[in-house]
């Protein structure tokens, strides 16, 4: 029966045949279920801003919550609200893969192992009236293994910290994955980036624990036992994202009212 | 009968795929740290076994002999990415978790072993039924190592707290191995030392004696 299989006709036509059929499967699953992929995506990106932020109501479901916030676009290099990008459609991770939407980075600059930053940033707002009550930056940085994607929420006052979350990265389990750990997290509200009438960052992770006496408690995290690297990068992370390549220029012009 | 019931049944722990063949470790070692994931990952590779198995029994009477590895590479390759995107669109979660193994799923061995040794040669219905069979035994192993993985790594099962963490403020020190893929070596190990001590016919003949020693050993 298979004796005639090897012909080449016979070998073309089941190739050609199963390529295309293959191919239209594929296809239609990929169309088929893209809008239901794409809304798995954003609500779980909004879900880790409301995470970061403190923001939880069981009752209320994430994209009722998610309507407090405003989102807007930042140019890091003004530090100014921007209307170049829609932040619907603007994606960060791809714009800094691409030349006309990035800058690429200095090595004295870079803390952050980064590379290329994105000329724009989405920042979330949350707002009450004219008054800023929190506001949400995406922070991002490498770790040990991996990079490390994020949000760091402030206060109003821009100087505390409500809460960082990372929602993507590959550090080691049980060591450096202890960033997701609940009880390290809750290290982190009440603590101040900035010292008073500076926009020089100062938040940094410290091997072992913070001692609640000392006059730069504000501004320690303990650092992660075991993951001396990982807790390096977060600090770089941070000091990054909150420094002058970083937010603090939005930071500062949002104080003075000047965005 | 009999005979769909044994192919269902013999791969689970009579023929494991991966304990008496020792196919398809790399995957068992990346997705069993948690139950969560071992069990999506082993209906995902259960559906694309039967499925591959299925359609490349339905043709296999007009898949030429020099190509019939990729032909049933393209059908293998077709299942994978589909069970990738249907994954993604309801399970995103567990989709992150599992990253990069669905879409590796096509270089297990376990899934082209079935399709060249047992549906190139047999009915689709049958097929069907081994590959389902095979993911089964995959599964089973799966499982298992998951369960020891996530009790003792994590103190927890399916996520769920069975074990309170000293972290947590719990009495449990995790075992921080049992997280990393190299435990999955043991514990499969441990496997297939069980599998074996109970079913001996698959104890294998050693291939070849260790001769005594027969210079006299420097001191």
């Amino acid at each position: 029966m298979a004796a005639n299989n090897d012909t080449i006709g016979k070998t073309l036509t089941v190739t050609i045949l199963l390529c295309v059929i293959c191919s239209v499967v594929v296809s239609a699953a990929a169309v088929l279920l893209k809008p239901q992929q794409v809304s798995n995506k954003e609500l779980d990106r909004k879900s880790n801003i409301l995470a970061a932020a403190g923001i939880s109501d069981p009752s209320k479901s994430v994209d009722e919550l998610f309507a407090q916030i405003t989102t807007r676009m930042v140019d890091l290099e003004t530090g100014k609200f921007t209307d170049e990008v829609d932040p619907a459609t603007y994606d960060a991770t791809k714009a800094a893969k691409d030349p006309a939407l990035s800058v690429k980075l200095d090595r004295g600059e870079d803390i952050a192992s980064i590379k290329r930053q994105a000329k724009y940033m989405p920042v979330y707002l949350v707002q009450d009236g004219d008054q800023i009550e929190k506001v949400i930056l995406p922070v991002h940085g490498y770790g040990l293994w991996s990079t490390l994607y994020g949000f760091l929420a402030l206060e109003g006052d821009l100087n505390t910290v409500i809460g960082l979350g990372f929602y993507s990265h590959a550090e080691t389990p049980g060591l450096g994955g202890e960033v997701d750990n609940p009880a390290w997290k809750a290290l982190w509200p009440g603590k101040k980036v900035y010292d008073e009438g500076s926009m020089d960052p100062k938040l940094h992770l410290i091997k072992g624990n913070v001692d609640p006496a000392s006059p730069t408690a504000q501004h320690q995290v303990d650092g992660l036992s075991g993951a001396t690297l990982t807790s390096n990068g977060v600090t770089n992370l941070v000091q990054f994202w909150l420094g002058e390549n970083g937010y603090a220029p939005f930071l500062a012009n949002l104080k003075a009212g000047e965005v | 009968m009999s005979a769909s019931k044994d192919v269902l049944v013999k791969p689970i722990f009579a023929n494991n795929p991966i304990a008496l063949q020792i196919l398809g470790i790399c995957s068992a070692l990346a997705v069993t740290t948690n139950l969560n994931t071992a069990l999506v990952m082993t209906l995902a590779v259960i559906a694309v076994t039967a499925f591959s198995n299925l359609f490349v029994s339905l043709i296999r009477n007009h898949i030429p002999g020099n190509i019939r590895i990729i032909c049933q590479m393209t059908i293998i390759a077709s299942l994978v990415i589909v069970v990738d995107q249907i994954l993604k669109a309801y399970a995103y979660e567990i989709s992150k978790q599992l990253s990069v193994f669905v879409g590796l799923i096509i270089t297990n061995c376990i899934v082209m072993g079935r399709a060249e040794a047992f549906a190139m040669k047999n009915p689709p219905g049958i097929s069907f039924l081994d590959g389902i069979g095979n993911g089964l035994g995959y599964g089973a192993v799966l499982m298992f190592v998951g369960f020891v993985r996530e009790l003792f790594g994590a103190g927890s099962l399916f996520g769920i707290e069975i074990l309170p963490l000293i972290n947590d403020g719990g009495w449990y020190q995790g075992n921080g191995l049992l997280l990393l893929p190299p435990s999955a070596f043991f514990i499969i190990g441990m496997f297939i030392w069980i599998v074996r001590s109970w079913k001996k016919e698959q104890i294998e003949e050693p291939e070849y004696v260790l001769a005594p020693n027969s210079k006299k050993e420097a001191v």
